[in-house]
């Protein structure tokens, strides 16, 4: 007889019927109260359903309950003084809605209230400190008037709320009232109950807290403050809201992972959890799993308000800018890189482990490594497929590459489709020889005045991708050669750009890819410089230029 | 969106719903069985032609979910597939011998039964190839789902087309059901938004790669929006890849995080495909003068198989969110 139930009800009937006994033949009166807006007819049904109980379990007065009112208050508060003022002698009185049942035998619950007398639970955090709030509304709920139904007037609500903020409209506590937050579902004593309800200043508060916004989670959480003798600041209800502020339903396969939780009392069941009800009425305890329930709901946040990073599909596809991470994880790109050495592929993956691909964008051929037709996820090496949507290529290149870094080659202009994307992806590791084209056109062994087209095109192309990844906004991890450069130092690119893909890697000299300098090549740049369409990517001409080769030639 | 942009859509809204009025005197009803729907049943709507062996497992799978009510059109079959139907007590049958390809590929005979039977249900409309698989479908009924789309204030659960395959050629018909299993393609979807409609466009697949790799464009959607809290202003624009209202259409997250999907798994390769992309070629009521089943006739006649060393065999929905095809969002 020690503890009594307040039982809130507003749909579903026939599981609030069960929930009620349940409570109530484990010993528990129990007050219910259901929502004026259902029909009488639900009234007498529910009623009906425990007229075998009438002894135990009691309707008070009904309310209206819009969510975010002052009806579910005032609905509590008619409830908990019908069951002080017919059970007097409760040591606790415990808060449940209609959609709440308990995990354990209630004969648990009980046993551990009367081993802690006169403590109240019930969570009670001070606003300032505590940033949870829906709709940016924390301090505000106490300080603006809120007479507007949220669900049902929104327009109003919003238009109401922005008023009040422009006029500086604030509206003062009453004295000596601290406003605390927290979970509806409480466990008080009866004494602390008994205060908050036979408080003098009671008239005051109801008045100040009908205006308030969402008040069943600040009304008794502030007044518990004032009344409470000694109070634990959790609920004992397990309940947990989704990203969108909506409570977590929980289903029959939920069972393993609430018993671990080892909590007494859950909510929100949905009514269809045949399992969780039989277990419940039968007073059995259930099966407990490997984990407890707080990481699944926490998971769930995580993946509805990030989601993966790199995934694109049909639940998902984030604008620009808002990917979380726009790979799953870093990639390398080089360009100019097969142009420079011979054999420095398989040196390459060697000290790297990287998955290394040819040209995955020149034109009119995809380049798998190994030369595959259908790569990781039956990606086909179809030219048409990837030019139809170039960024989904790549990302489902990478993203069906998760645990591989990738890395893959490129001339100048193969990027351009996938440029944006691939500067303002912070996992991007892009290394360019800047100039290395020319390396190629040498080798075609044609006249400079042949090739000067040519050469203007890749320079341009080449120039848009170095401004793209040198612009401020850019966030790739950019390392840029030039040509000059890198025939200067062979080995510094390659090193770099193997530290960068794979971080900790030692690449040894064994086997080292050999530098492809063509003949002729001094003679091109000079030629292409003379004609007018001066190399300038390629970088200190002079000494590109310079008589070496000639002289040898 | 400009105002105007917005009438426009609403006219077509009208149009197409109007268009269903019209469409709807061509079916004939075989078994009328409507009015044992109950308020909160889940239907079922879906227009077939000669699919008789596939019925049964289309029957059970979405009885097993908790279905409560089948409303199929049936387009001139002639495999006793109608008969089956009739006699189902939780089918309601009607019967057409016009132009599938007038009534808008059948959109219009179900956009007509929809309006009739469907306002305030949730309503899944899927072909009898269509399987719908959603997150947790192995432990929570379908009810579970739309109950929690309501809560969530959601009308509408995207579900995507995944093309199953055997291993092996096509077209071994009659044989045993996957002695192999069952396989897909994990990831080569080209996926773009849709500008006016809002919804998204999804193609890839074993039939994109093997039938249209030389022109991407012309490669079948896979977008679908199968599951819909049916209202009679509604009207499926063309089959079940977007509505109107276009709210409808916005089943996706644009701000980095997952919204809840399914997958529709997708039979039509598994058995019987030579012989039916056969007999539509000839019947030519498919888009654009039956242009995809052109390219299936030529590549089956190639011999091509779309079981390749890639392939991933089907094991389960949570497979599928790990390979990122679908996804739980914030149920948990």
């Amino acid at each position: 007889m020690s503890l009594g139930i307040v039982l809130l009800a507003h749909d579903n009937l026939g599981r609030a019927a069960q929930a009620a006994r349940i409570w109530a033949e484990a010993g528990c009166p129990v007050v219910v109260h259901l929502d004026r807006r259902v029909p009488t007819s639900g009234m007498l049904r529910l009623q009906a359903d425990l007229s075998d109980l009438s002894d135990r379990v009691l309707f008070c007065r009904r309310h209206r309950c819009d969510w975010g009112g002052w009806g579910i208050v005032a609905a509590t508060l008619e409830a908990a003084a019908t069951l002080l003022l017919r059970w007097p002698a409760i040591g606790h009185a415990y808060l449940v809605s209609g959609a709440c049942l308990p995990l354990r035998p209630v004969a648990e619950l009980q046993a551990f209230l009367a081993a802690r007398p006169g403590l109240d639970f019930i969570e009670s955090a001070a606003v300032a400190d505590v940033p949870w709030a829906q709709d940016g509304l924390s301090e505000e709920r106490f300080t603006l008037r809120f007479p507007f139904s949220w669900k049902r007037q929104r327009r109003l609500f919003d238009a109401h709320v922005a008023l009040q903020r422009r006029l500086g409209l604030r509206r003062s506590l009453p004295e000596g009232l601290e406003p605390h937050l927290g979970a509806q579902w409480w466990c008080l004593s009866g004494r602390t109950l008994r205060a908050i309800l036979a408080d003098p200043r009671r008239p005051e508060f109801d008045r100040y807290f009908r205006r308030v916004w969402i008040p069943d989670e600040s009304y008794f959480q502030t007044l518990a403050r004032r009344h409470s003798v000694t109070l634990e600041s959790r609920s004992l209800t397990l309940a947990r809201f989704d990203a969108q502020g909506k409570p977590h339903i929980l289903y029959d396969d939920h069972a393993p992972a609430l018993a671990a939780s080892g909590c007494f009392v859950a909510r929100k069941i949905w009514p269809g959890a045949e399992r969780l009800y039989a277990a419940a009425r039968a007073g059995q305890r259930l099966a407990p799993g490997p984990e407890p329930i707080e990481p699944a709901f926490a998971a769930a946040r995580l993946r509805r308000t990030r989601g993966r990073p790199g995934l694109a599909m049909q639940g998902r596809l984030p604008r620009p800018g808002w990917e979380y991470g726009a790979s799953p994880g870093p990639w390398t790109v080089l360009q100019g890189f097969d142009e420079l050495w011979e054999g420095w592929e398989a040196w390459f993956t060697r000290a790297t482990g990287a998955e290394l691909h040819g040209r995955l964008f020149a034109p009119g051929r995809v380049e798998f490594a190994g030369g595959a037709a259908l790569w990781r996820g039956a990606l086909p090496a179809s030219p048409a497929w990837r030019d139809h949507d170039p960024e989904r290529f790549q990302g489902n290149l990478l993203w069906n590459g998760r645990g591989r870094v990738q890395a893959f080659c490129a001339a100048p202009g193969d990027l351009a489709p996938v440029m944006q994307r691939l500067a303002a992806d912070p996992e991007a590791r892009v290394g360019v020889i800047s100039g290395a084209w020319a390396l190629r056109l040498a080798r075609s062994g044609r006249p400079a005045v042949a090739l000067r087209a040519e050469a203007a095109r890749l320079q341009r192309a080449e120039a848009e991708l170095l401004a793209a990844l040198r612009a401020p906004q850019a966030r790739a991890r950019a390392r840029i050669w030039t040509l000059s450069e890198a025939l200067a130092a062979p080995m510094a690119p390659l090193f770099a750009m193997a530290a960068e893909t794979a971080p900790g890697a030692r690449p040894g000299l064994a086997a080292a890819p050999r530098l492809a300098r063509p003949e002729g090549l001094g003679r091109l740049l000079a030629a292409l410089r003379d004609l007018g369409t001066p190399p300038y990517l390629a970088g200190d001409l002079d000494a590109l230029c310079a008589p070496r080769d000639e002289a040898r030639a | 969106m400009q105002p105007w942009q917005r009438y426009r859509l609403r006219l077509e809204r009208k149009r197409w719903r109007l268009r269903a009025l019209r469409k709807r005197r061509e079916l004939e009803p075989v078994a009328d069985r409507t009015a044992g729907i109950v308020p909160r049943d889940a239907l079922v709507f879906s227009t077939f032609r000669n699919e008789m062996p596939r019925l049964a497992e289309f029957l059970a799978h979405y009885r097993d979910m908790g279905v409560g009510h089948f409303l199929m059109v049936d387009n001139g079959s002639d495999d006793g597939g109608g008969a089956y139907l009739a006699a189902q007590p939780d089918v309601s049958l009607w019967r057409t011998e016009a132009s599938y390809k007038r009534a808008r590929f059948g959109t219009d005979w179900l956009n007509g039964l929809a309006r009739r039977h469907g306002h305030g249900h949730w309503c899944l409309t899927v072909d009898p190839d269509e399987l719908f698989v959603y997150p947790f479908h192995d432990s929570r009924p379908l009810r579970a789902l739309t109950d929690w789309l309501d809560a969530s204030g959601l009308r509408s659960f995207p579900a995507m087309l995944l093309d199953l395959y055997p291993k092996g050629a096509l077209g071994t018909d009659g044989a045993a059901p996957d002695p192999e299993g069952r396989w897909f393609d994990a990831g080569n979807y080209a996926i773009s938004r849709n500008p006016v409609y809002g919804n998204l466009w999804i193609q890839g697949g074993p039939r994109a790669r093997l039938f249209f790799s030389d022109r991407p464009e012309r490669a079948p959607a896979l977008n679908k929006i199968p599951l819909v809290r049916w209202h009679r202003a509604y009207a499926y624009v063309s089959s079940t890849h977007m509505l109107l209202p276009r709210g409808l259409n916005r089943t996706y997250d644009e701000w980095g995080g997952e919204k809840a999907c399914g997958v529709l798994l997708h039979t039509k390769l598994m058995s019987g495909f030579p012989e039916k992309a056969r007999e539509e070629l000839e019947r030519r009521q498919h888009f654009a003068a039956s242009a995809e089943y052109r390219a299936y006739a030529e590549g089956l006649e190639e011999g091509r198989e779309p079981w390749c060393a890639q392939s991933e065999r089907y094991e389960g929905w949570r497979q599928l969110e790990e390979l990122g095809l679908m996804s739980r969002g914030g149920w948990a």
